[in-house]
């Protein structure tokens, strides 16, 4: 055998090892209950905002506690807290991915990614809806 | 029915165009493809003639296509939906062109004209092999135009044409008046997070990187196809030192792009479409250092057809990534799904250039000649096979992480990124920061086949000191401070600081202690310096990088006096508040938000800081800039922001605004009446003023006296319940038309005074005066310090020059064609990178 060779399968070894590892930290896409049986678990949460609920931002105040209701896709609702500052679009958004805990009642949330904004000219109903509004006036 | 104001030809001409096109790159690929495969010279000359044609009509109508567009959207053509969905009035005429690679009809398109510019040239150049080369480029823009068909097929659409017309794609009331044209007054325009001129220059620089990726594989092809194995790698050498330099600057653009405007918190977040770039960039780094070696030892042939492979079939897979929607949820700046028709293709599009160009390794494998002696370990080749290795194995890990949603999707698992993702990556890649650091510090002083041990020695004591002194004093003196990740994690930091440090010294000595100083000779060993010193500068500016704004200094409401000294050590608010006009404490600098202002762009706001260090004891201004971050305000409340960077040699102050009010709102509290003479005192709700004196046609720059006009100027004192004593000048102004008040604000104390007019004793003067809590005006800054992140754009801008000198070397240009080459992309790179912005 090579030592190029012996190498190279020391080398896989050792990637297959920093797979693993990797897979120690892995999280897992959730719903809202499958959360809340998970409370104090690092997990990821895909729901949309609540729009009939007023989201609470008062940047005077505190300009790093946010707090909304969010849905998801089977009706699970929770509330939301998020220590930072508002993330733009956070309103128009259709769909949001939540990475936190679910602790004491509510998701507990350290970063937000919201479906991005370029993304809804792509989508043909968020166009009929632009195109309406803009030549009704 | 017949609807009023279309411009229907330039559609239909541009369809025709990408018909034309298409079938034209069928033609060539046949053609070549025949060419390649005849044995007769005659036929073959015949063939390659009928193929040049096909090729040239399909750069053609490539180019028309592009142009077509281009009008369509600096004529604001409406009724395309490409022009509606990416173009608007106010856009910049620089943006025109970013408005067409905003979407993935343009950015395909950008790709294919790419691929034309590098198979006119390949034509020209690539002498014996370019029947087989082309087959592969032409089957390549076959598979791009097709997305660009935009043809039904039994109720299937084939590709997305960009020369569909609004009224056929969105389904809306108003498309059924004739006259609806004259209801489309604007576009969308192209979107806000992307109005930047990075978004002009970095999409084609990066298309151009990935477009030239396929000029390996195509060789690689050639090699296997022609069963001349080896003879290849020669006219692929500068082809692939090509692509290493454009790919590796178009990412880094992107990279500086993000650190500048995008708010990510620095220039590089591990995001699957950042990965799904640099993978293929690895492997051209890994499948360059094994042509090398084959060129110079003849091992690492059937290393180098892997890799000369796996680069362009990684950037089909990253096309895959990125554009059909399966990183949904991990990715910021992926395109969305754009129909099931579409994603088929393109994964049709990577299947059929990865299975069969593996196929034809594997068949071809015991064919491709190889050495059956073993490599000596004391031999350059050993060492820099073991680097292509690393960087292999690097890039299947970093892909293997990317594509857990695309497991997701497949085995119907529900596995999420964890929770530090960028740790995740970082823990192994420091690791593999070390082993190239030392690989690119020893190996070069390596001869190929053997080196004599006392020479290795001898040559690497003087680097190998002076590595020792430099890291010694620079880690006392600037020692890294990250310790978020425990003790390992910053060992770690230290050792690849230090094995990057061996690296960067170790190569620019190389040039003079081996190469004697002959910089014609030199662009590997710069390369490698430049590609150290990137490193260096990430480790440095990502291992010390701290926020600086914190909302306990002011704790957010307007109590003044709070000392932030009390601040805690471990502070988890890093947004800081400033009111208007009220100066506040951001690290070492004393900030004022003076005022918002904005440009021609619609909905753009620039928020004006005024940064100040001043002495502690004299209060005397030592330094003074000013910064002005920017928002982009949308209709509904939200907001985009784009930061200023104050930049000094040594570090970037990065600060950008993260909250700010949409608009004033009217305020609703009235101002108290008071009628008072010269030097009289009146109270208010909050403390009292006193007017010291009224100025007639006073001389200040909020107003400037026209003829005919009467303007008179109080000055007032106004004491605050906390005794502070602040001067306000509300002013009236009379013409033929009547009277106007301009009122002076004081926005540090919300306070607002009106001069109202004169009181029915012509010796009294009626001032209005009111405190309101609904009128503050504020922003919320947030504010980095990234210590010596030039390191990280020198080091890109030295690495590229090195790789682009060594490509000059072995593509036989001559002397002024070299020189021009080189000193336009050395300005170019250190304009872009270290001037602009």
């Amino acid at each position: 055998m090579k030592k190029t060779h012996i190498i190279l399968l020391v080398g896989i070894a050792a990637l297959i090892a920093g797979l693993l590892a990797y897979s120690s930290d892995f999280s897992t896409y959730d719903t809202v209950s499958s959360a809340k049986q998970k409370e104090g678990k690092y997990v990821h949460l895909i729901a949309r905002l609540d729009k009939t609920r007023p989201v609470e931002y008062d940047p005077i105040k505190n300009p790093n506690y946010l707090a909304f209701y969010a849905i998801d896709s089977l009706g699970g609702q929770t509330k939301v807290v998020y220590h930072n500052s508002k993330p733009a679009d956070l309103e128009k958004s259709e769909r949001i991915v939540m990475k936190g805990k679910m602790q004491a009642g509510h998701f507990e949330c350290n970063d937000i990614m919201l479906k991005c904004p370029s993304k809804y000219k792509d989508d043909k109903q968020q166009l009929e809806k632009t195109v309406t509004e803009q030549t009704a006036n | 029915m017949i609807f009023e104001g279309e411009h229907l030809f330039p559609g239909q001409l541009g369809h025709f165009f990408v018909i034309l096109s298409f079938v034209a790159s069928l033609l060539a690929t046949v053609f070549y493809f025949s060419a390649s495969r005849q044995q007769d010279l005659l036929l073959k000359k015949e063939w390659l003639r009928y193929a040049r044609i096909a090729f040239g009509i399909q750069v053609l109508g490539v180019i028309s296509i592009f142009s077509i567009i281009f009008y369509l959207c600096s004529n604001h053509f409406y009724e395309y939906m490409y022009v509606y969905k990416h173009a608007s009035k106010e856009l910049e005429p620089k943006y025109l062109l970013a408005c067409i690679w905003e979407g993935q009809e343009g950015s395909f398109l950008l790709w294919t004209i790419w691929h034309s510019v590098i198979g006119s040239i390949l034509i020209f150049r690539s002498k014996e092999w370019e029947a087989p080369v082309m087959t592969v480029v032409s089957l390549a823009q076959f598979f791009l135009l097709a997305m660009l068909l935009g043809i039904y097929v039994f109720d299937v659409r084939l590709g997305n044409s960009p020369f569909t017309l609004t009224r056929n794609e969105i389904n809306a009331p108003i498309f059924s008046q004739p006259n609806y044209l004259s209801f489309l007054k604007d576009g969308m325009g192209l979107n806000v997070l992307l109005r930047n001129y990075w978004m002009v220059i970095h999409p084609p620089v990066l298309f151009l990187g990935f477009a030239s990726t396929i000029v390996p594989f195509a060789y690689a092809y050639a090699g296997m196809q022609t069963k001349r194995y080896g003879d290849w790698i020669k006219p692929v050498l500068p082809w692939a030192l090509f692509t290493a330099a454009v790919l590796g600057v178009g990412i880094m653009m992107g990279g500086k792009w993000a650190y500048e405007s995008l708010n990510f918190g620095g220039y590089w977040a591990w995001d699957p479409v950042e990965n799904a770039s640099l993978v293929p960039w690895f492997l051209m780094i890994a499948g360059l250092h094994t042509m090398l070696i084959y060129k110079a030892t003849g091992h690492s042939l059937r290393a180098s057809y892997l890799f000369a492979i796996l680069v362009f079939v990684f950037i089909l897979y990253s096309t895959f990534l990125t554009r059909t929607g399966v990183l949904g949820d991990t990715s910021v700046h992926s395109f969305t799904e754009a129909g099931k028709a579409i994603n088929v293709m393109i994964g049709l599009f990577v299947l059929s250039f990865t299975l069969p160009s593996l196929g034809l390794l594997i068949r071809n494998y015991n064919r491709i000649p190889t050495i059956h002696k073993e490599e000596n370990t004391n031999s350059r080749e050993f060492w820099m096979y073991i680097g292509s290795l690393v960087f292999f194995l690097t890039s299947m890990f970093i892909i293997a992480k990317t594509s857990v949603p695309v497991y997701n999707k497949v085995f119907g698992t529900s596995i999420a990124p964890p929770e530090d993702v960028e740790f995740s990556y970082n823990k192994i890649i420091v690791l593999v920061a070390i082993i190239i650091g030392l690989l690119t510090a020893i190996t070069q002083y390596l001869k190929y086949k053997t080196t004599d041990r006392r020479y290795l020695l001898k040559k690497m004591v003087l680097p190998t000191i002076a590595t020792i002194i430099i890291t010694a004093i620079l880690f006392t003196v600037y020692p890294f401070e990250y310790r978020k990740q425990g003790a390992g994690f910053l060992g770690a930091i230290y050792v690849a600081a230090f094995a990057a440090i061996y690296a960067v010294i170790a190569n620019a000595m190389y040039i003079f202690i081996v190469l004697k100083g002959k910089l014609v000779n030199a662009g590997g060993s710069i390369a490698h310096a430049g590609f150290a010193l990137m490193i260096v500068g990430m480790l440095i500016s990502s291992g010390n990088k701290e926020v600086i704004s914190s909302s306990m200094v002011n704790g957010i409401n307007l109590a003044v006096g709070k000392d932030p000294m009390t601040k805690k050590e471990d502070n988890p608010l890093e947004n800081l508040t400033l009111i208007r006009h009220l100066p506040t404490r951001l690290s070492s600098y004393e900030v004022t938000y003076l005022k918002d202002s904005s440009n021609h762009e619609k909905g753009r706001k620039f928020y004006e800081l005024k940064f100040q260090k001043k002495d502690i004891n004299t209060h005397e201004v030592s330094e003074e800039f000013t910064l002005a971050p920017d928002v982009y305000m949308m209709k509904d409340n939200n907001m985009s922001s784009n930061p200023d960077t104050k930049s000094y040699l040594s570090k970037d102050i990065f600060t950008y605004i993260s909250y700010a009010l949409n608009e004033n709102n009217e305020d609703t509290t009235q101002f108290q009446e008071k009628e008072i003479g010269i030097g009289d005192t009146a109270f208010y709700s909050a403390g009292y003023m006193i007017l010291d004196t009224v100025k007639t046609n006073p001389l200040t720059d909020r107003y400037h006296s026209k003829p005919g006009e009467v303007a008179l100027m109080a000055e007032l004192t106004i004491v605050g319940q906390d005794s502070s004593r602040t001067k306000a000048y509300p002013l009236i102004q009379v013409d033929a038309l009547g009277a106007t008040n301009l009122d002076d604000t004081l926005y540090a104390q919300n306070t607002y005074t009106r001069f109202i007019g004169i009181g029915k004793d012509e010796k009294k003067f009626r001032i209005g005066i009111k405190k309101s809590d609904s009128l503050i005006d504020f922003v919320t800054v947030k504010a980095y310090v990234f210590p010596y992140i030039n390191l990280v754009w020198l080091g890109l801008i030295v690495m590229a020059l090195g790789i682009i000198s060594s490509m000059i070397r072995r593509g036989n240009y001559n002397k002024v064609q070299s020189a021009v080459i080189l000193v336009l992309a050395g300005i170019g790179l250190f304009y872009m990178f270290l001037l602009a912005n």
